[in-house]
């Protein structure tokens, strides 16, 4: 059947770079092509906040970075679960290859957050914030399973282990997001919303409709070039391999 | 452009160091996290491709 096709490929490390190869022009393109646009846009061209002023102008960074860093901790995650139920190499690929990605993302929302605080609250940082507090979470978890990855001389328990990790963490995910409502904080409650219409400016809005799109395949490429490396370290001895770095 | 100027786009009203601090440690890592890899997938296949001459030649 097709779908089962679909999902023997995907197992392959020899299709999946190939399909890499094909696409990354498109998706690094396109994603960087969107946050170009969206950051020009939101940087010269919107009106400034008539509280925070100009610095809000931070939000097309800090919003989309800190939304994919979320996101691509889910993915991470499930990609434990195939590893850990199926014993699917690609999968412990896959995880190898977000970590980095995830970690670099939640860095930036963490830094920009913290540049945008300054002027906005007069802190950088404050411990007693929840959102701050299980974001820097999310940041040490995805450096704990990068650690794991190289901690072991058998790459397969590092593996085991990091796929584990990566499950046990998905509970600081509902945390961060919802910590704003649960718990008083600093930092602002959500004003994009899915149900309702979002509260934040039409204005203000429109270039983070293109970032938040633009980060995601940004992310995609970024996950995309480090899936590349593990599949050539993985099959570096294969007859595929050798003839794809002879061309 | 919303600003009268380039030196006010730069200064914004007091606001510059951040808002500019922000994107380019942004621009910085973003670049990073996309040209690390792709040095390295480079130096992979051309190890890979030394090896197989290595062992051809024997």
């Amino acid at each position: 059947m097709a779908s089962w096709q679909w999902f023997h490929r995907l197992g392959s490390p020899k299709w999946l770079s190939g399909t890499i190869d094909r696409w990354l022009p498109w998706v690094l393109g396109l994603g960087t092509l969107l946050l170009l646009v969206s950051a020009v846009w939101g940087l010269a061209f919107t009106s400034p906040d008539y509280k925070q002023g100009n610095s809000f102008r931070i939000i097309y960074i800090h919003v989309p970075t800190a939304i994919v860093a979320l996101a691509a901790y889910y993915v991470m995650a499930v990609a434990g679960a195939v590893s850990i139920i199926w014993r699917m190499k690609v999968a412990d690929m896959v995880l190898r290859a977000i970590a980095p990605v995830g970690a670099a993302l939640t860095f930036l929302a963490l830094v920009t957050g913290a540049i945008w605080g300054k002027p906005t609250w007069g802190a950088y940082w404050i411990w007693q914030d929840a959102r701050l507090t299980s974001m820097l979470l999310l940041f040490f978890l995805y450096l704990g399973i990068m650690a794991l990855h190289d901690a072991y001389q058998n790459s397969a328990t590092g593996n085991r282990a990091a796929a584990i990790m990566s499950l046990v963490g998905t509970v600081n995910i509902p945390i961060i997001y919802k910590s704003v409502d649960w718990w008083s904080s600093l930092h602002q409650p959500a004003t994009l919303k899915f149900t309702e219409e979002s509260t934040i400016a039409t204005e203000m809005l429109q270039p983070l409709m293109l970032a938040i799109p633009g980060a995601y395949l940004f992310f995609i490429a970024a996950v995309m070039l480090q899936l590349r490396v593990q599949i050539a370290r993985n099959e570096k001895n294969t007859r595929w391999m050798a003839e794809r770095a002879a061309q | 452009m919303y600003f009268n100027n380039l030196a006010e786009l730069w200064e914004m009203a007091g606001h510059g160091p951040y808002v500019w601090s922000a994107f380019a440690i942004s621009f910085i890592v973003l670049a990073a996290i996309v040209v690390i890899p792709a040095k390295r997938y480079r130096q992979q296949l051309a190890q890979i491709h030394q090896q197989q001459r290595n062992t051809q030649e024997k």
